[in-house]
């Protein structure tokens, strides 16, 4: 398969590996955060930290829309849910995200017309196939799903389609990243940076890690080869003290993003003045809200809203493995009261979630830990 | 209530305490098995702690016969390969058959939803009974019922079947060793992923079609050579009495429905105490079904067969056992996907040429629409 066989040949990646032990001092230890949640899930999903020496250590960053989103977000998703006729539509990785009473799932089985759609384009559909309902397009990620959100907005209203809006969840990458270098628990030496998020917003916009905070960063694709060739790059700058922002996703990702997808986001959104992100807490300017000109397709503002702010569960450290501080498994409900089928924490409920992706594909390796997986 | 009480001195150990059945106690991942086990099991078969398998091995008059049903919800109801009406044949004959039992005869019970075309019943009868026939299973009797436009989807089929053992079949994962092979009977994930894409809810075309088959054939052709071939250290599969100190040659059959290759293996790791350990390079997945899954960010090992099994036989019989499916019509693809070890123990391990490893857990919950 064109693409892929071609970046997970097994003499390509332990050629790679290869370079990487060469490169990397054995008196340091190495701590590169893969922002994206993409990464972190193609890490276990490939089992990389097999090839890697252990002096590098990867970080989990805050790159899993799912994750960060409070659970005060997907209440107030729901309590739209709960008025008569309306049709909740969302991606497949939002139905199990859990809620005060309940993920959209559990919702789903009480009788809530919850619907999976691969794209707000089918959510369209729906609204189309249903005049007599009202459809509701849970919209989350980062830049990369923003833009498909923004043409969808523009093409309901073109279509003057009144059933439908969209709830809007959308955040940017950069604000997450300055509040994870701002953090002062947080001791970094360089960033795999985002591959979709790029092919949006390009490279430009990480100059400033380079620039002002001195740590290299390499956007990099999600295939082994790709991670790994990220990391010689990264390995390179530091042995060489530079910090440098590279593009190694270039057959993808180019220099300037695309810049019809920044032109359909600038006409739709427009920054919120601050964002709640779980884990992070509140930070300016890291979010994206519906214009007023879009005012009559932004649930938002056609229907009342609790915004009721939950706290997480107390004994839940997803604010410290979102930011990095914690590994998975150093959470006090990891495997325990925390498991991918009964989530605790969004960490644990999307596939790119670290605690999902490590529970999934690593900690029973050991058995010593395999009594944790066994249901109860 | 209180004499009641008095009497229950050994209640059943429910475990089931989820407070409402969700879709994913259905989608023959752990939390099908957590209601299994936790609330049928218990009340139904009381304390009997047999490991649970695709059909119950029971004895009549001294005969020994397999027993298996299975209900069919399949929508769409017809779609690139196959039906729901073959599916329902087929799906009971690869349960008997994975047990050990050759197909012998078939009960059907159809529910039915009033304003059904008549067309499309006919349709699925035909089907099933040329299904039927080429599985070799004689359909004796059924049951209709209709039910109110409304409370059921287009049709809903359920099989029973009954079939005779074959001799010297004694499958019990308890029996699994340290270095036993792991065999699978040929490519994975056509069904789920043609049932996915024939619902057209995605974008995307492909040549795909639906495995449904009966795998009869293939397991007859391990059990034949299981018997005839006398492995050392194994016992013959016929007359198995022989030599009660060895263990059978084939120990552990199973069809990955729902839930897939990895869900089944996992069953596995967990009744047998054992880890599985899968070569990823060596487990057959045709292009189609990988692009769909790399698109969709799903696992080929997590999707539906309906005419794939796998098998764990004693390190000896291996080689043979493969030529024998290799050489059998529709096993040409089979391959030796992986071994048994002792770690890591109760988990499912992949690994992969370059040296990565990841462990592989049951499906959970329902990532793909209903599709068996």
């Amino acid at each position: 398969m064109k693409y892929v066989d071609e970046l997970r040949r097994p003499e390509l990646i332990r050629k790679a590996a290869g370079e990487i032990r060469r490169l990397a001092d054995p008196q340091r230890h190495y701590r590169l955060m893969e922002v994206c949640g993409g990464h972190t899930h193609a890490i276990y999903r490939f089992g990389l930290k097999d090839v890697l020496p252990p002096n590098i250590e990867l970080i989990h960053g805050p790159g899993c829309p799912v994750c960060v989103l409070p659970m005060g977000r997907v209440d107030d998703a729901l309590s739209i849910a709960e008025q008569p006729d309306v049709i909740f539509a969302a991606f497949g990785d939002m139905m199990r995200i859990p809620g005060t009473h309940g993920s959209p799932l559990e919702h789903k089985a009480r009788g809530m017309d919850v619907r999976i759609v691969y794209s707000p384009a089918d959510a369209i559909k729906l609204a189309r196939l249903h005049p007599d309902k009202h459809v509701m397009f849970f919209a989350i990620g980062f830049e990369t799903t923003a833009p498909s959100t923004a043409l969808t907005l523009v093409r309901a209203k073109a279509e003057k389609l009144h059933n439908f809006s969209v709830f809007c969840n959308h955040v940017t990458i950069i604000p997450a990243i300055r509040a994870i270098l701002d953090s002062p628990d947080m001791r970094l030496d360089g960033f795999i940076g985002p591959g979709h998020v790029s092919t949006v917003i390009g490279c430009r916009p990480y100059e400033w890690i380079a620039k002002n905070e001195r740590k290299p960063i390499v956007v990099s694709g999600f295939e082994p080869l790709d991670m790994l060739q990220s990391i010689v790059m990264l390995l390179m700058q530091l042995q060489r003290n530079e910090a440098r922002v590279e593009n190694q996703y270039a057959r993808v990702v180019p220099w300037e993003g695309n810049r019809a997808a920044l032109q359909a986001m600038a006409e739709v959104f427009e920054l919120r003045p601050y964002f709640e992100w779980r884990g992070l807490g509140f930070i300016s300017q890291s979010a994206l809200r519906i214009k007023p000109a879009y005012a009559e397709w932004d649930a938002e503002q056609r229907f009342h809203i609790p915004g009721i702010r939950v706290t997480d569960p107390k004994a839940a450290q997803c604010g410290e493995v979102l930011k990095g501080v914690l590994k998975p498994a150093e959470c006090k409900l990891f495997g325990r009261e925390c498991t991918p089928e009964n989530p605790v924490g969004a960490l644990m409920v999307s596939s790119e979630g670290s605690c999902a992706a490590y529970y999934n594909y690593e900690h029973r390796k050991h058995s010593q830990l395999t009594t944790l997986s066994l249901p109860a | 209530m209180s004499n009641n009480t008095k009497l229950d001195l050994h209640p059943p150990a429910i475990k089931f305490h989820e407070p409402q059945i969700e879709m994913a106690h259905g989608a023959g991942g752990k939390a099908s098995r957590r209601l299994v086990e936790g609330l049928f099991a218990p009340l139904l078969f009381g304390s009997s702690r047999e490991p649970l398998n695709d059909a119950a091995h029971v004895s009549i008059d001294g005969t020994r016969m397999g027993i298996t049903t299975d209900s069919f919800v399949v929508k769409p109801l017809v779609f690139p390969g196959g039906s729901i009406g073959e599916l329902a044949v087929n799906g009971t004959v690869n349960d008997l058959a994975v047990s050990g039992a050759r197909p012998e005869f078939m009960v059907v019970t159809f529910v039915l939803e009033a304003g059904l075309p008549t067309a499309t019943l006919k349709d699925q009868i035909e089907a099933m009974a040329n299904a039927a026939q080429k599985a070799g299973i004689k359909i004796v009797g059924g049951d209709t019922k209709v039910v109110e436009h409304g409370q059921a989807d287009s049709m809903y089929i359920t099989t029973t079947g009954v079939g005779s053992l074959l001799p010297g079949i004694e499958l019990d994962p308890r029996s699994v060793r340290s270095g036993d092979a792991i065999l699978l009977s040929g490519p994975i994930g056509d069904h789920g992923i043609t049932i996915l894409l024939a619902r057209g809810e995605l974008d995307f075309e492909s040549d795909l079609r639906s495995d449904t088959r009966s795998i009869f054939p293939l397991v007859e052709a391990i059990a034949r050579v299981a018997s005839s071939t006398v492995p050392s250290g194994a016992r013959p599969g016929i007359g198995s009495d022989l030599r009660p100190d060895l263990r059978p040659a084939i120990l552990w059959m199973r069809d990955p429905t729902r839930g897939g290759v990895a869900t089944s293996l996992n069953e596995l790791a967990r009744d047998c105490g054992l880890g599985i350990v899968l070569h990823e390079d060596t487990i057959p997945v045709h292009d189609g079904v990988r692009g769909a899954c790399e698109l969709l960010g799903l696992d080929p090992l997590h999707i539906a067969n309906e005419g794939q099994f796998l098998a764990v036989v004693v390190p000896e019989l291996a080689d043979a056992a493969l030529h024998a499916l290799q050489n059998t019509p529709g096993g040409e693809h089979a391959r030796i996907i992986g071994e048994v070890r002792e770690e890591p123990a109760g988990a499912v391990l992949v690994t992969t040429s370059y040296g990565g490893t990841r462990i592989i857990d049951m499906l959970v919950g329902d990532p793909l629409p209903r599709i068996c």
